[in-house]
């Protein structure tokens, strides 16, 4: 026996589907009488909607429906739900499901039309006249904190959303007596979801069984249901919401969103299936994105460069509305202080409406800003006390018998925030090595002769994933002898099945051609929770691993009562149980399956349970940190301030690996993703609030040409808090990426005194700050 | 609004005679007139190459050609690149590689790919990064389409 499966590099069984063009995409479900909806969107920040007259678009041909929030009744006319509630949510501000008399950013439903085609509904918009009073936006989130700033939504005091206070240890006398103290500030951007399929939705009402099936391209189908069932006022068996193959999440798909709402809404009002398909634009203008954060912090240092203290504040650009709670500004500050021995930390962090697109999580929520920060702490450090950043990493870091290592703060799972298991110095040692750390300082002296500028940047951050509560997962036996799996879990490409038939398999001894796993539908399986923050593998994995350990059991105490073997005796191999001392004795694990789901009249065998099948809720005991380092080297060329990525070297702790393939693939991912942030991704708003860049050509995403080749080690740091050893990966590469850049950045730009303030970074910005670098060389 | 051309094209090796409305693109024409949901759209504004079929062998997007312009042509998806059950080497290479996550973009790359490879057949790393340099893909970070499509290139000059 012993795993055959796990921790081996199997091909994903999602795939055959997926490359021949069968994939089922929420565009790609076809039902029959299906009419097609477009949203009317605003065209300014903020306004008051004078009126609506959309009886043009009603009398065009092929249009079924014009709806405005006139049309919308109780209960379904109030502000979305909170789908993650808060009593540190000061004003809980959230969108009608169409704009009722005001509209807060460029692109918020305004109207739905229902009409034959998409082509016709989007001809009809056009017919829809609408009056506004123009309001002046808040776009900015510095100006959004300012007393004399332009309030966000009418009527309310002022533009704060929450205040969130962090702090341990013993901040005032840490900076009293520290040696040096250092300040750094800068912004960050995340950018939006931009997963290559936007979102989706197809509503079908049944009005004999009064329910909505619906399929969206949803990370979390059981929180769509939830919420709809509540804005309807619905009990939750009445829906029915199915995440089929969705293309990519990112974060921003894991929110509930205004159409979905008005899809199924329309949909039972009609009568008819409706679908409603976001184009690029509307993904630009409507998709929630992780916008701006501002930072301001004081570092408090020995002359050793050891961190005794770090204190400052954070204000958080939550956009229009708050459709995620505070998500994202917990995990802001949660992660502090990172891989780092920090003994005071004090943080404060405004969070702001601006009449910007929502805010959510990006592939990682706040932990790669937390990340960002604290190696910007790093970053100031080295640079003022002259210290080699890989070396004040190492005078830092948590050390490897500090484990389970507790922080100081609380997670937002109300439990102090405990750091399981892991090596730090290790880790960083091997992404040294992987890159050749030590000898560039070689090569970035022969490249300079020939007038090129090198640099080379490290990064290190844990990552707390596989959090709470759980994700459920069941495992049957038929009496064919096949298995089948259900689960909440939804993917977007992480290869959840795969994971999935690997554990069951190895744990039931059968071959993995015989598991078949459904996912992502709320008829399918009774609860989930969704598929965000790196969780989902851990947590199906361990209720994977209690389930087809549950069925093996129960399969065996039986098979030992009809094989009348001794139980100790019993193995499993490719479905078959057979006694180890008689080798030709033998039952089927179908065989078994079939005892316990026997025909009417017949009887369970005593002391058995119907049905060899078993589900578990069982879930990691705690969230398990997974750790990284990562190195980077780049190439500045002065006069443009394009920055070539050379090199780029990952040492990863994720615990055991289930799938080395996809965990790899999660990784380079994520780096690129990171890498993303750090130099492309930028959604701008010019001072009116109107974006700037809504298209692929303006709004840049990382293309092939301009990636590195990432190469990756790993280190097995198995988690003590479940069964498996698992961590998280799913979002490890993004967390350290955009510091690795920038720090190389610096580092070849060192001559000029460069020190980035922002990311992205782009080349102009670059240019101006090696400009003022020479400037003040030249000055000195 | 519905102003509709008959025409006359090849798709996946099968004739077919069809009235197009004049302001579907190729990939409306695809999904939504003959329910082809293979072909993609990623962007409807010809810069992620989701959306990409070869028409007479070269890759174009068919978020920026019109359905009538197929007309006399010879168009393949993603739907026509296996032959029957047996997978094309670059998509047999995508699984081997673990060369797509979510798999939105990739009848994309493949199409690019297959088209590149048939006129490279000895690429280097560096040609594979130029060819899909129009293929947008937020998943895998393209080093595994890479590593798939040098595979490929191996298994096909084997051949
Ligand atoms: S959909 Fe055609 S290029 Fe993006
Ligand atoms: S695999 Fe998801 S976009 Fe490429």
């Amino acid at each position: 026996m012993g795993a055959r499966y796990f921790g081996a590099e199997v091909q994903r069984g999602e795939d055959e589907a997926l490359i021949t063009g069968k994939g089922q995409y929420v565009d790609d479900i076809r039902l029959a009488g299906t009419l097609h909806g477009a949203f009317l969107r605003s065209p300014h920040a903020h306004a008051v909607i004078k009126s609506i007259d959309k009886s043009a678009a009603e009398k065009m041909p092929g249009v079924a429906a014009v709806f405005t929030y006139a049309d919308l009744e109780e209960p379904v006319n109030q502000q979305q739900v909170q789908p993650y509630p808060n009593p540190n949510i000061r004003q809980d501000i959230r969108p009608y499901p169409l704009a009722k008399d005001e509209v807060c950013f460029v692109g918020e439903a305004v109207a739905f039309i229902v009409a034959d085609t998409r082509h016709i509904a989007e001809d009809a918009l056009a017919l829809i006249d609408v009056e506004y009073d123009i309001l002046e936006p808040v776009v900015n989130l510095r100006d959004a904190i300012s007393e004399a700033a332009p309030i966000a939504h009418r009527g309310s005091p002022d533009n704060l959303v929450s205040q969130l206070k962090i702090s341990y240890g013993e901040i005032d006398n840490a900076f009293e007596k520290a040696d040096q103290l250092f300040k750094t500030d800068f912004l960050q951007h995340r950018g939006g979801c931009h997963a290559m399929e936007g979102r989706g939705v197809i509503a079908q009402y049944d009005p004999i069984l009064e329910s909505f099936t619906i399929w969206s391209a949803t990370q979390c189908p059981y929180l769509v249901r939830r919420s709809l069932a509540s804005q309807f006022e619905l009990p939750e068996s009445r829906i029915r919401v199915i995440a089929n193959d969705v293309g990519g999440g990112f974060g921003p798909k894991a929110g509930f969103y205004i159409e979905e709402i008005i899809t199924p809404w329309a949909a039972r009002k009609l009568g008819r299936p409706i679908k409603w398909i976001e184009d690029r634009r509307e993904h630009f203008l409507t998709t929630n994105t992780q916008r701006d954060t501002w930072w301001e912090l004081e570092i408090a240092v020995t002359a050793k460069g050891r961190i005794e203290g770090v204190r400052g504040s954070v204000i958080t650009d939550n956009g229009a509305y708050i459709p995620y709670g505070l998500l994202l500004p917990f995990t802001t500050m949660a992660p502090f202080p990172g891989p780092y021995k920090v003994l005071a930390l004090d943080l404060t962090q405004d969070v702001v409406y601006t009449n910007t697109v929502s805010n959510s999580p990006v592939r990682g929520a706040g932990r790669p800003n937390a990340a960002y920060a604290m190696e910007r702490v790093i970053e100031t450090v080295a640079r003022n006390l002259k210290i080699d950043p890989a070396e004040v990493r190492r005078r830092n870091f948590i050390q490897k018998d500090d484990f389970p290592y507790k922080t100081g703060l609380i997670h937002f799972n109300g439990r102090p925030m405990t750091y399981d298991s892991g090596d730090y110095h290790a880790l960083l040692e091997k992404a040294l090595e992987l890159a050749d750390y030590d000898g560039f300082a070689a090569r970035q002296a022969e490249a300079r002769k020939e007038n090129r500028y090198l640099g080379i940047g490290v990064s290190s951050c844990i990552e707390d994933t596989g959090m709470g509560p759980y994700e459920g997962v069941s495992v049957r036996v038929d009496p064919r002898g096949q298995v089948y799996v259900s689960s909440g879990a939804a993917s977007q490409g992480q290869g959840h099945k795969t994971i999935l038939r690997q554990i069951v398999a190895d744990e039931l001894s059968v071959d993995i051609e015989k598991i078949h796993v459904e996912i992502g539908d709320t008829g399918k399986f009774p609860q989930g929770v969704g598929t965000v923050g790196s969780r989902v593998g851990v947590n199906i994995g361990t209720a994977a691993y209690s389930a087809a350990t549950e069925v093996k059991t129960k399969a065996l105490a039986l098979a030992a009562e009809i094989l009348e073997a001794d139980l100790n005796n019993l193995e499993i191999e490719d479905g078959i149980i057979r006694d180890r001392g008689r080798s030709n004795i033998t039952i089927s694990l179908g065989e078994i399956a079939l005892q316990l789901a026997p025909m009417a009249g017949a009887a369970i065998p005593e002391g058995h349970t119907a049905s060899l099948e078993a589900t578990s809720f069982d879930a990691s005991k705690g969230p398990p940190h997974a750790s990284g380092s990562n190195v980077c080297e780049v190439e500045v060329d002065l006069g443009t301030g394009e920055v070539k990525l050379l090199n780029y070297s990952v040492a990863h702790d994720c615990g055991r690996k289930i799938n080395p393939l996809i965990v790899e693939g999660q990784i380079i991912g994520g780096v690129v993703h990171g890498i993303g942030n750090a130099l492309f991704e930028e959604m701008i708003y010019d001072e009116n609030g109107q974006p700037q860049n809504t298209n692929y050509g303006e709004y840049l995403l990382p293309i092939a040409t301009e990636m590195p080749q990432i190469n990756i080690v790993h280190q097995e740091t198995p988690s003590p808090l479940n069964p498996l050893g698992l961590k998280g990966a799913g979002e490890g590469g993004t967390i350290p990426a955009a510091n690795a850049v920038i720090a190389a950045i610096e580092n070849a730009l060192e001559d000029f005194g460069v020190v980035v303030d922002k990311y992205p970074i782009h080349p102009e910005r670059l240019c101006e700050l090696i400009d003022q670098g020479r400037m003040s060389e030249a000055a000195e | 609004m519905t102003d509709k051309r008959d025409i006359q094209f090849t798709l996946n090796g099968k004739h077919y005679a069809e009235a197009v409305e004049t302001r579907f693109s190729l990939a409306d024409m695809l999904r939504e007139q003959l329910d082809m949901t293979g072909t993609h759209l990623g962007c409807e504004h010809g810069v992620c190459g989701a959306c990409t079929v070869l028409c007479d062998g070269e890759p174009v997007r068919a978020c920026l050609m019109l359905g009538v312009q197929a007309n006399g042509k010879e168009i393949i998806t993603i739907e026509g690149l296996a032959d029957g059950d047996e997978l094309s080497p670059i998509q047999a290479a995508f699984r081997k590689h673990h060369g797509l996550q979510c798999g939105y973009c990739t009848p994309g790359f493949l199409t690019t790919l297959t088209a590149f490879l048939r006129d490279h057949p000895d690429p280097t790393e560096r040609e594979i990064r130029e060819a899909i340099s129009g293929n947008i893909c937020r998943c895998t970070g393209y080093q595994n389409i890479v590593a798939a499509a040098l595979d490929a290139a191996e298994a096909m000059r084997a051949a």
